[in-house]
């Protein structure tokens, strides 16, 4: 079991990471996966019973789904630091011939990814769908969803959240990126999502709330989430984060959605993030 | 060349219906979904047979298409089970990035395809679906003629790894295929061999060009007529040999002339071996409410609609 203390480390390696990645290419989506750098690491690196051997059936492994699948740069950090591929394909991001692709994909092959993901509001279903495999197999591991806030505007995600809670699908911890912003600026000003725990639990989840840019609070509320499974409801941890964490020029607005930072703005960046696995 | 003899007038979906129960009864991995419409795409005996092996996804499509493609990761071979026109448009992109690009092994069956659906008109009778579905990269796409040959498709299709499009429609029709045949997935079937035309046709159109076939045999052409069920991958050989000794080709099918079969032939021979083309095929209209019989002769994919592109084509 790692400290929290190591985690963070490990999550500020991640941030270094992702930085790099998106600044390597001038493209990519680094606001998003700054604030989900401590969920992830949270997940594979303490919650996460899987193996880094990659099957794609994942038959008595936990799985974990990224719906969002424009905060790539994130997932790819901490799986290749997991042990799922090599840490040095990590410079291969989102160029020619290589297996991590702009949006995360099977179609390349890349160790970790079960699906292709990218067109927004997709994750869920497949989630599910995953999920109550695992029930049919008599497999009792967990599936996990992460999504973003602005993607529960699409209308799939509801189709999805009414299917699951009929369906009692509660080996599946779908997790919110609450993060209240999106390209366009705001959730409030582009789409109100309006009251998120009240709509969840008008379609029968089991919902609660987490500060994911917390690591002991992020690691306290996945397994607090864990426990609730298997009582007959899926359950929605809306995890407040803040676009861009670890870095307070990305902080405080939509503008780092999708925007890589030029040499200037990297150099200032890596001085706020420590090195502490050795970049690749 | 495969023998045929008009046995009865049975549903195409009965065929899926009656297959799907067989492929579950022949591997426990095959489960089905279905969007509200258990009754119309015949999925209820395979539904009372494996009660836990069937998923009620509701009027819910795009989820339907998500969570199927989640089963496959778990080892699942699952059927969707809705309108052609609600397994296609309506879920291009979920199909697409869950499914074709995934690579996802899912059997999407489609149901009251093409304009023989009949009275419910346009906003049901979906021409399009061949063309969206042979566009996705890796989908196998397959439009059977009879209810036999439906039956063995299904079967046939659980059997292989991968996505597939099966299409299929609502109305009884001529049965003319053997029970108990073996499909084998972007294989031609020869029904009648000749040399002044071929007529290469697909679903409910194989029956018309029979029959149009007997009108033409009997004036004197020699018909060759081929039953190309698997649009994609396109048996390339059996179609180019067939240009290849009469000259000219018929397309037939129930769909728009953009986009389906007859696009691929063309397309096929253009590249091979350029030869005269007539297509008979839906020209660039939506449908509308009518008995199918009545709605295949309005807007040209019966007999007589095959006779007349027959003449034309010998004239050329």
């Amino acid at each position: 079991m790692a400290s929290i203390q190591e985690l963070e480390n490990t999550a500020s390696q991640v941030r270094r990471d992702i930085v790099r990645m998106v600044h390597a290419v001038n493209s990519g989506h680094p606001g998003g996966s700054l604030g989900c750098a401590d969920y992830f690491t949270a997940l594979y690196f303490e919650i996460l019973e899987h193996s880094t051997d990659f099957k794609m059936d994942g038959k008595n492994e936990d799985l974990c789904f990224l719906s969002n699948g424009h905060i790539s740069p994130v997932w790819y950090s901490v799986l290749a630091r997991s042990g799922y591929f090599p840490i040095s394909e990590l410079k291969t991001f989102r160029k020619i011939d290589s297996r991590l692709q702009g949006h995360p994909t099977t179609h390349e092959g890349l160790p970790g990814i079960r699906i292709a993901s990218g067109s927004l509001g997709q994750g869920m279903s497949a989630a599910v769908g995953a999920a109550m495999a695992k029930k049919m197999n008599g497999d009792n591991k967990t599936v996990y969803c992460l999504h973003g806030d602005g993607e529960l505007q699409e209308g799939q995600i509801w189709e999805a959240a009414m299917f699951a809670a009929h369906n009692k699908v509660d080996n599946l911890i779908c997790t919110v990126d609450y993060n209240k912003r999106q390209i366009d600026g705001d959730t409030d000003d582009v789409l109100s999502l309006g009251d998120l725990r009240a709509k969840f639990e008008a379609f029968g989840w089991d919902v609660m709330e987490m500060d994911g840019n917390n690591m002991e609070a992020t690691i306290n509320g996945l397994k607090a989430a864990k426990i609730k499974t298997g009582n007959g409801k899926p359950i929605c941890i809306l995890m407040k984060t803040e676009m861009g964490a670890g870095v307070d020029f990305m902080m405080g607005s939509h503008k780092w959605h999708g925007v890589a930072p030029n040499d200037e703005q990297l150099a200032d960046a890596l001085s706020q993030l420590t090195e502490t696995a050795g970049d690749y | 060349m495969a023998k045929y003899e008009y046995t009865e007038m049975k549903d195409t979906r009965s065929g899926f219906g009656d297959g799907l129960l067989e492929a579950g009864k022949r591997n426990k991995n095959v489960v089905a979904l279905c969007a509200d419409l258990t009754g119309s795409l015949k999925m209820n005996a395979f539904k009372d047979a494996f009660p836990d092996r069937f998923i009620q996804a509701g009027i819910a499509e795009a989820n339907m298409m998500g969570v199927a493609a989640g089963l496959t990761i778990g080892g699942k071979i699952p059927f969707t089970g809705t309108f052609a026109n609600f397994s296609t448009g309506r879920v291009y992109d979920q199909i697409r990035q869950s499914i074709a690009y995934s690579g996802k092994n899912v059997k999407i069956a489609a149901s009251h395809a093409g304009l023989t659906l009949g009275e419910d008109g346009a906003t049901h009778q979906i021409l399009e679906d061949i063309g969206l579905m042979k566009m996705l990269p890796g989908m196998v796409v397959i439009n059977p003629c009879d209810y036999e040959q439906t039956k063995a498709a299904t079967i046939a299709i659980a059997e292989y790894d991968g996505p597939v499009y099966l299409r299929f429609g609502r109305p009884k029709w001529p049965v003319f295929t053997p029970a108990n045949q073996k499909f084998e997935i972007g294989k031609a079937v020869t029904f009648q061999e000749g040399t002044d035309v071929t007529i290469i046709a697909t679903g409910h159109c194989v029956w018309e060009s029979l029959k149009a076939a007997e009108e033409l045999e009997a004036e004197g052409l020699s018909v060759e007529v081929i039953n190309i069920h698997t649009i994609k991958p396109l048996d390339n050989e059996a179609i180019l040999k067939s240009a290849a000794k009469t000259g000219r080709v018929v397309t037939a099918e129930e769909h728009q002339m953009n986009g389906g079969l007859g696009d691929a032939v063309a397309q096929l021979l253009s590249r091979n071996n350029p030869t005269p083309m007539e297509f008979v095929a839906v020209d660039d209209s939506f449908g509308e409410s009518g008995k199918p019989e009545e709605l295949f002769e309005k807007y040209g994919l019966g007999k007589s609609s095959i006779l007349a592109a027959v003449k034309r084509i010998m004239k050329r």
